[in-house]
């Protein structure tokens, strides 16, 4: 795994630094990277939490450090910064995904739910709120990616999304333990609280069966 | 990261085109496999096409009964769709066995297909890696080798395909179709898709430079019992020291390919015909030609083990 980065990286301060060299539209065609003008930068716009944004960014930035540096929503976090450790766990049109896998102009027009958008310290998502009941976490880092997760994976459940641990891959997936387990694997704790997110998870599934 | 310029693309005919008159320029599908190797340096495009609107994500029926699947179809998409689950389950259930929920919703047909080695040393600039850098040397012979290649490999890289979904399309018998950029199509066996190191071990596959992935066909379905066997170092998440896809008909018939052992998936058509003789004697013909790294070397009684794991199972069920 790479280093876990905390803080403003070289690659924020090219981003700063390209600001004033955005492009007004699309490029139409490919020209060479990183000439005198700087690193290429561009528009890209979408929609957090219910919010529109129009950003201009370095080509390179990804939605991660797009939520994190630019709009200050930090509370998806930069764990592995791999895809690895599904701290940074955002839900893009209604589907789970890495934010550090993907870059921000890949969102045009998309439409991102953050931890922060689920739910606020007085009116806790139903989610969060098991979280708490159960500890579902120790030091927290990675529980903003835990609760993304966690809500998507009752989606598709919901949905119908099969998973490795069905013995028949043609029934319809059931919110039990062991689907938990399997279906949350993209997200690491170092903490261990593995067994009270899948009992936070249980009960908000019971609610809602 | 290098600095690069970013277009959508429209058509999969202009998409190719951007990608072939510019050298250094990719596709951008997920980028769960290309980002991460961005980042660190190991892949250095000036220019990303990225083929997010290009209309190829639907699975189509196919005129023959089989199934046309887009390649811009996401793993979760296609594992997901009854017709698969239903008439090409080792499919569904190789996709299952990979990566991670957000991994797979955001994972394409064609990025799967065409993600690059595990091999440590390819992901570590610091050491020599033909396939990263040719010519520099490989680093993983005579070094830790545990996850890599006992079979088809050269004295220039003994890598191996890390993914689990082209397994299962080589069982199946899968056709890779592309558009390049005079607009001229191929229709590729998945057999001949994933290439052996050989001398030039920087070539994974076939596809030309700016040869765009439209989909993958399909043939009718062959019934049997559909069966796919991930063993790794953890329940999930991991990718797969050994892997078995399979096709088991009634009477002990079937297809087989491994998984985690060679440069492609590894099917040998004459091993399938001794499979009514058990898992040893298949093996024994499938890995007749292994030379594995001493490191490497458990994964062939591994591999039988898994494939009479999955014979007994086909039994079973
Ligand atoms: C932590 C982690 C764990 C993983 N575990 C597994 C695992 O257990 N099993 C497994 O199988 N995989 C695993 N993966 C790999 C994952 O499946 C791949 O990253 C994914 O399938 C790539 O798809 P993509 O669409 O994101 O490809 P991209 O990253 O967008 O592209 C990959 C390559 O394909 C090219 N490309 C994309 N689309 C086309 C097209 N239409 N035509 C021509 N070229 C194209 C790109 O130029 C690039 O070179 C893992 C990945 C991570 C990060
Ligand atoms: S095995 Fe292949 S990928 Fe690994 S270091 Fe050697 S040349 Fe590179």
């Amino acid at each position: 795994m790479a280093p876990v980065m905390f803080g403003v990286s070289r690659r924020e301060v090219l981003v700063t630094g390209a600001v004033s060299a955005a492009l007004s539209s699309f490029p139409a065609e490919a020209h060479p990277a990183g000439g005198e003008a700087g690193p290429p930068a561009m528009p890209v716009s979408f929609k957090v939490n219910g919010t529109s944004h129009a950003l201009t960014l370095d080509t390179r930035t990804t939605l991660l450090d797009a939520l994190r540096e630019h709009l200050h929503l930090t509370g998806t976090k930069k764990g592995c910064d791999h895809g690895q450790c599904g701290a940074c766990t955002v839900i893009v049109n209604g589907e789970r995904i890495n934010a550090c896998l993907s870059l921000a102009v890949q969102h045009e027009g998309d439409d991102v739910t953050t931890v922060e958008g689920l739910g606020t310290p007085e009116r806790l998502h139903p989610m969060q709120a098991a979280f708490v009941k159960h500890d579902g976490y120790q030091c927290g880092y990675c529980t903003p990616g835990q609760i993304c997760s966690a809500v998507s994976v009752l989606q598709e459940i919901r949905r119908g999304v099969p998973s490795h641990v069905q013995s028949d891959i043609t029934a319809a997936p059931q919110p039990t333990n062991i689907e938990m387990r399997e279906r949350m694997s993209g997200n690491i704790c170092r903490c261990g609280a593995y067994s009270n997110i899948a009992e936070a998870m249980a009960e908000v599934a019971g609610e809602r069966a | 990261m290098k600095s690069f310029t970013y277009e959508r693309a429209r058509t999969p005919a202009e998409a190719a085109a951007a990608v072939a008159r510019t050298p250094g320029a990719k596709f951008l599908a997920g980028g769960t496999n290309l980002l991460d190797l961005m980042k660190l340096e190991v892949e250095t495009p000036t220019y990303l096409v990225d083929v997010q609107d290009l209309a190829l994500d639907r699975i189509e029926n196919t005129g023959e009964g089989g199934l046309r699947i887009g390649a811009l179809v996401s793993n979760t998409a296609l594992s997901a769709d009854m017709r698969v689950r239903r008439d090409y389950g080792v499919l569904a259930r190789a996709i299952q066995a990979g990566a991670s929920g957000q991994l797979r919703n955001k994972a394409t047909t064609a990025g799967n297909l065409l993600q690059r080695t595990r091999c440590p040393y390819f992901y570590d600039t610091a050491m020599p890696c033909n396939k990263r850098a040719p010519g520099s040397g490989c680093a993983a012979i005579g070094g830790y080798s545990r996850q890599l290649a006992v079979i088809g490999s050269s004295d220039t890289c003994i890598a191996t395909y890390p993914g689990d979904m082209a397994q299962a399309m080589r069982v199946l018998d899968a056709t890779v179709e592309t558009v390049n950029a005079r607009g001229a199509t191929r229709a590729i066996p998945i057999a001949d898709f994933h290439r052996l190191p050989g001398d030039k071990p920087e070539r994974d596959n076939v596809l030309a430079h700016g040869e765009l992935i439209t989909a993958v066909t399909l043939p009718p379905p062959i019934g049997g019992t559909h069966l796919y066997r991930k063993v790794r170092d953890r329940a999930s998440y991991a990718f797969a020291l050994v892997s078995v896809a399979a096709v088991l008909q009634r009477d002990g018939t079937g297809r087989v390919c491994f998984g985690g052992v060679a440069h492609k998936p590894w099917r040998v058509e004459a091993a399938e015909a001794v499979l009514p003789k058990g898992a040893r004697a298949a093996a024994a013909i499938a890995f007749a030609d292994a030379r594995p790294t001493e490191a490497a070397r458990f994964k062939l009684s591994l591999a039988t083990r898994t494939l009479a794991a999955v014979i007994a199972e086909g039994k079973a069920g």
